[in-house]
């Protein structure tokens, strides 16, 4: 299909880049703010060849989308925080079974229900703590329709490419303003595939990694392969072990094959950070009130700059601990109590880190910030 | 341009949002703009508050809501009461003057102006539905800050079915937007 350009919201962009990468099932409960997800799909999934289907709730969508991805269908599902809190569990068997999947958070006020229509940022440690054991996963925070676009086609890229459960976590601002929308012509995209079994049937082991990415190709369901895939720890066989050794080689690689491939996975942007004595280190909406504050407080001749993560998970330690080092403050605006800010804090130390913390659906306003960079500027 | 803001509160089923992305539509695919459209409202279909935001720039825009709308376009007292402390003092107030009054003492550079948005619907346009693009023609005309052709070329892509009334809604706007700027003048 060539370029098309559209006035949308977040939401819509976020559903037509899940298209555009080629997903080809959505298993979901609606609920707001990420409605227009599944209502987008729920219209266009026929017209491309797909399926929607949705579930009598949270738990079933997503178990739904575990076994669906196994068929080699890429698989997505949309929802809010209470939506995630039910899918836990099933987040901890994807990432047990390493199967690709697409989960995307519309964060929205809570804990519990709290404000269906008021966004927050509450959900980030919860992403990557959720469900229990030792784990790691993927997590990108797109700041604009575009990048809520963008952003699901890397999601499904990343899956596929490190068979693993990746969010797309945007604030209720974001998923629901309206921007203009570029969809790229598709041969303009790079689209990634998981890798398949290539050695005769016989001597395929399900779970035995390359030894370059830690990857192990995945088989699908109905094909010549036949394989056992299991929550319980298993080894390179897929059959479950009580082994210790077992245990550590399994769990320690699948938190290698993402903190190893690190630098591949984060993304992010530096805005007149060059220079900078006070360093903004924030995401989704409040980065955008960052940037206003950081170019009139250029205005002003403080040396302020923004780190603008578009990947919190894997956190990018090494960058913000380099920062730390270049910097003489750090501020991180967040909509919620503090999350982002404690990582920044142990990858920073001893740097001071400042949190304007705001649990509620107004992000910190520019001159808010401004006043934050003004008063640490005349510490 | 440097940013330029936009502010529409009324009540639900007034079609505010609508309007507002009718707007953004117009600005960012026919008129090149940047532009952002933003809302917040409640839980009800019909009758609850409803609030519409769209910024403007030629340049990226950084942050996404209204700060101080240069413009206020007020269809409720609810809304009115609620947000015009917010209007930039040299700001621009349009009300549908048979929904909203002017009540409290507002700065002497805000210029104000009157149009009946409801009733032309109802009465000249024929159907209620059509007052948010009355208000639509009346902005255009009253700031000249989005372009006609585009609006008439997004009512016909978007309301295919209910083009005729709309561009007649719109033309029925524009004239009272240039009538109460004439009174003004």
């Amino acid at each position: 299909m060539p370029e098309k350009v559209m006035f949308t919201m977040g939401d819509i962009a976020c559903a037509e880049g899940a298209l555009a990468a080629g997903c080809k099932y959505f298993g979901g409960y609606p609920i707001t703010p990420a409605t227009e997800i599944a209502e987008w799909m729920s219209q266009k999934m026929p017209q491309y060849g797909g399926a929607y289907v949705q579930y009598e709730d949270e738990i079933a969508s997503i178990t739904s989308v575990i076994g669906a991805s196994w068929t080699g269908t890429k698989s997505m599902t949309a929802t809010s925080g209470p939506g995630v809190s039910l899918m836990l569990e099933a987040i901890g068997l994807a990432v047990m079974t390493e199967t690709p999947l697409v989960l995307v958070n519309i964060m929205r006020g809570g804990p519990s229900t709290g404000q269906p229509t008021r966004g927050q940022q509450g959900d980030i440690m919860q992403a990557k703590w959720g469900s229990h054991g030792d784990y790691q996963i993927i997590a990108l925070t797109p700041a604009s329709v575009q990048e809520m676009f963008d952003q699901t086609v890397q999601a499904f890229n990343l899956s596929e490419k490190y068979r693993t459960p990746v969010f797309v976590l945007a604030d209720e601002t974001v998923g629901h303003m309206r921007e203009k929308l570029v969809i790229p012509d598709e041969k303009d995209l790079k689209l990634v595939s998981r890798k398949q079994p290539t050695v005769d049937p016989s001597e395929y082991l399900p779970f035995k990694a390359d030894e370059d990415d830690l990857v192990p190709p995945m088989a699908l369901l109905g094909s010549k392969y036949q394989f056992y895939a299991t929550g319980l720890t298993h080894d390179e066989r897929g059959y479950p072990s009580d082994k210790e050794h077992i245990q550590i080689k399994l769990v320690t690689r699948l938190q290698d094959k993402i903190l190893k491939n690190a630098d591949d996975i984060i993304d992010l942007e530096k805005f007149m950070l060059d220079d900078a004595d006070i360093a903004v280190i924030a995401y989704g909406t409040p980065s955008r009130s960052a940037k206003k504050a950081i170019k009139d407080a250029r205005a002003e001749g403080i040396k302020a700059g923004l780190l603008r993560l578009k990947t919190v998970w894997p956190f990018p330690e090494d960058i913000v601990a380099d920062l730390g080092t270049e910097v003489k403050h750090i501020i991180v605006p967040e909509q919620n109590l503090g999350q982002v800010y404690h990582m920044v804090r142990s990858a920073a130390a001893p740097t001071p880190i400042h949190l304007m913390a705001k649990p509620a659906g107004m992000p910190q306003l520019p001159h808010e910030i401004l006043a934050k960079i003004r008063e640490i500027d005349s510490i | 341009m440097g940013r330029f803001e936009v502010r529409i509160g009324g009540f639900g089923g007034q079609g505010v949002v609508t309007m507002a992305v009718v707007m953004g539509e117009t600005l960012s695919l026919y008129d090149n703009k940047y532009c952002v459209q933003t809302q917040s409202y409640g839980p009800e279909a019909r009758g609850g508050a409803s609030k519409s935001e769209v910024v403007i720039s030629d340049e990226e825009i950084d942050y996404p809501k209204v700060q101080e709308p240069d413009v206020f376009i007020a269809m409720s007292r609810a809304a009115y009461l609620e947000y015009i402390d917010g209007l930039k003092d040299d700001g621009i107030l349009i009300i549908d003057q048979d929904l909203v009054d002017i009540e409290g003492d507002l700065p002497e550079t805000v210029t104000v102006y009157k149009v009946p948005a409801t009733r032309i619907a109802d009465k000249d346009v024929g159907t209620k539905l059509a007052t948010n693009v009355v208000m639509l023609g009346a902005f255009a005309a009253i700031t000249g800050q989005i372009s006609v052709e585009g609006l008439r070329a997004q009512i016909e892509e978007r309301w295919p079915r209910f083009v005729k009334t709309n561009l007649l809604a719109l033309d029925l706007g524009m004239k009272a937007g240039k009538e109460a700027k004439a009174s003004q003048e």
